[in-house]
């Protein structure tokens, strides 16, 4: 059983939900990371997305684009993430480090050469946004025999059948994406996502996670009732663009807003 | 080559290059798109709508010139000139707009978006919205609108909107980046017309066939005007459209050496060149497996050449297999030598070719003298100069 699996069978049993931080690694500067991740872990984070730079990125609206510029700017490039991981393992043999990115920084790596690494160091799931369960073999086998999940995101236009590719490529969780856009976009309609979880999860027995476009403890709560996970990513990275002179006043509004995010998904109705 | 070139495959891979990499929400309209493509694609009266519009709107086929006068100067090879730049707006980028423009009209979809870098396919893009009616926006790096004014005023004119993109280096790949943003956030009701032979499958293998009309029509003219076939092709090679339509129609002919001439910039060794293929390795942007400039953590190199049109750190993956399969040459050209190119043309034959063409041009002027006169060399006059006189001007230190 990987970390992930534990962790969300853990959850499972204790009848709570998964909250999953998403930052990106490096920013504002590198020094920040590691002990925000232990910070958050405090703060009630089941499960950390650490994003990986990258000078593309592609599916991401503007507030995850600066950050990865922010990171980029002082050179925090997939193998210093790496070093982040190993760094946050020293203290933290818990909690699952998931790695969300873009496919490049791991095929210049190579594929086995980074999942040797991500073992290495401590990675428990990798999230490649641009690589498609059809591309997704040779990268899922290698990190597989590592004990390493490969998870997958799943649109709102995503039918059935993509569903059940998901499930039968990918493992760990699913990361379903609640609207058309690229992160940090717009407001959620929880009612669509509702309906497009109960049609998810009659076709994968793997947990989900629904992420964009969640902003507040109040949408944390909603979303906690009808799915195994919250992600929250663009919302966090705020505070860090919103405080850019003051990075410790950025990390207590992160903390500050993940509490208030656990607090609300763990009371009762 | 025995066996008839038949790439890419059903999930579109030429080798272990192209493929679809995009993120989930595309995949649907990926999906939606290749199967269009692949009815219209065989269906007759889609070619003929194809065919008329191809010679009434945008005036095809287009001229292959003899350059007698520039030939014997080099004194070698017979120099042949694929007109493109006598198309209407000016460049080979329409023969695919139209193509696609097309397609999105039988698909029902009522928006169209772009990349573009120099502005050639951005305007190729306004133009067949505006014939069709369709709501057009064109992604452009905010750099690009600076150095490309005219190319913008154009796109306006033509009642498209210009969005400059100011994340990243403000460039092409950013345009590009956006423009798959803008993609996957109105997905339902809108076409993306890539401009080159870049992008998920099924954009490379259906760029290349709407650009394959240039190499088709040579290969004819070339037939009917010497009896026989060229010897060698010259394009230029960004994200290579150009390139792979004129090569795509001879790629079983193994008697016609194709050469494609990457943008060099200060020089392959300054590591201020757009030239991946030969200085770059395999990786992952846009879409595909191909040749991207990126350092070792894989993030994307900034690119450098004097033309707009070039300056692209990727290039289609096909060009990618022919370079491995060594079907096709590689080599690449500096900004200066580009500008010899450009007045050599200019000066001997009376016709002003693009920046991007003249690295072609600049290239056959080194080959052409290694040659015999008996021997017959084609090279795809891509687009016409009026677009580069500023830059020209201004390389030149003259004011206009």
């Amino acid at each position: 059983m990987s970390r992930l699996e534990q962790r969300f069978a853990a959850l499972n049993a204790a009848g709570r939900k998964a909250l999953i931080p998403f930052i990106t690694a490096g920013d504002p500067y590198p020094e920040f990371t590691v002990p925000l991740l232990h910070e958050m872990v405090k703060a009630g984070a089941d499960v950390i997305e650490l994003g990986v730079p990258f000078s593309d990125p592609m599916a991401d609206g503007p507030v995850i684009q600066r950050a990865s510029e922010r990171a980029l700017a002082h050179h925090v490039g997939l193998r210093k993430v790496l070093d982040m991981v190993a760094a946050f393992r020293r203290d933290d043999e818990e909690t699952p480090i998931i790695l969300m990115g873009y496919l490049n920084p791991i095929e210049i790596m190579g594929y086995e050469n980074f999942a040797n690494a991500a073992q290495r160091v401590g990675v428990d799931g990798v999230l490649t946004v641009d690589l498609p369960p059809e591309e997704a073999e040779a990268c899922v086998s290698l990190l597989k025999a590592r004990n390493i999940d490969q998870i997958f995101l799943l649109a709102p236009n995503s039918d059935a059948k993509r569903v059940e590719l998901m499930d039968k490529v990918g493992s760990g969780y699913l990361y379903y994406v609640s609207l058309k856009g690229v992160t940090g976009a717009g407001h959620l309609n929880t009612q669509d996502v509702e309906q497009q979880l109960a049609m998810i999860k009659q076709h994968t027995r793997l947990p989900v996670g629904v992420g964009f476009g969640v902003k507040d403890a109040k949408t944390a709560k909603i979303l906690a009732e009808i799915a195994d996970g919250v992600v929250v990513g663009s919302a966090l990275i705020s505070k860090i663009e919103a405080n850019l002179d003051d990075p410790e006043q950025a990390r207590s509004e992160i903390i500050e807003l993940l509490s208030s995010m656990r607090q609300a998904m763990d009371s009762g109705a | 080559m025995t066996e008839h070139y038949n790439m890419p495959d059903e999930r579109g891979h030429f080798g272990p290059y192209g493929g679809i990499f995009v993120a989930e929400t595309l995949m649907p309209a990926i999906n939606e798109l290749n199967e269009a493509y692949h009815k219209y694609r065989q269906d007759a009266e889609f070619q003929r709508e194809l065919d008329a519009d191809l010679q009434h709107y945008v005036g095809r086929p287009s001229p292959l010139y003899h350059a007698q006068r520039w030939s014997e100067a080099l004194g070698g090879a017979q120099i042949y000139l694929k007109r493109e730049d006598l198309n209407h707006t000016g460049a080979h980028k329409i023969n695919n707009t139209v193509g696609q423009a097309l397609l999105a009209k039988r698909m029902g979809k009522k928006r169209i978006i772009a990349e573009t870098g120099a502005g050639q396919h951005g305007v190729a893009t306004a133009t067949v919205a505006a014939r069709l009616g369709l709501e057009c926006v064109v992604y452009m790096g905010a750099v690009d609108v600076e150095r490309q004014a005219l190319n913008v005023y154009r796109m306006k004119l033509l009642g498209a909107t210009v969005v400059p993109v100011e994340s990243g280096s403000r460039t092409l790949k950013d345009a590009l980046n956006e423009a798959l943003r803008d993609w996957v956030t109105n997905i339902d009701d809108t076409f993306y017309i890539i401009g080159t032979v870049a992008g998920p499958h099924p954009y490379p293998a259906m760029v290349r066939d709407f650009q394959a009309v240039i190499g088709r029509e040579a290969k004819q003219q070339c037939q009917e005007m010497t009896g026989r076939l060229p010897d060698a092709l010259v394009a230029c090679v960004g994200g290579g459209s150009n390139a792979i339509g004129l090569f795509y129609p001879f790629i079983d002919d193994a008697s016609v050496k194709m050469y494609g001439v990457e943008a060099a910039g200060d020089g392959v060794e300054t590591g201020h060149h757009s030239a991946p293929l030969c200085a770059g390795k395999p990786g992952v942007l846009h879409g595909n497996r191909t040749y991207l400039m990126a350092d070792e953590d894989g993030e994307i190199i900034e690119t450098h050449s004097i033309s707009a049109g070039l300056d692209y750190p990727g290039v289609g993956p096909e060009h990618a297999w022919l370079k491995d399969s060594g079907r096709a040459e590689y080599v690449n050209i500096t900004d200066d030598e580009a500008l010899q190119g450009f007045h050599a043309l200019t000066r001997m034959e009376g016709i002003i070719p693009a920046l991007e063409s003249s690295h072609a041009m600049a290239y056959a002027m080194k080959l052409a003298p290694t040659m015999s006169p008996e021997q017959i060399m084609i090279i795809n006059l891509s687009g016409r100069g009026d677009k580069d006189m500023h830059t020209m001007a201004q390389r030149e230190g003259i004011k206009l």
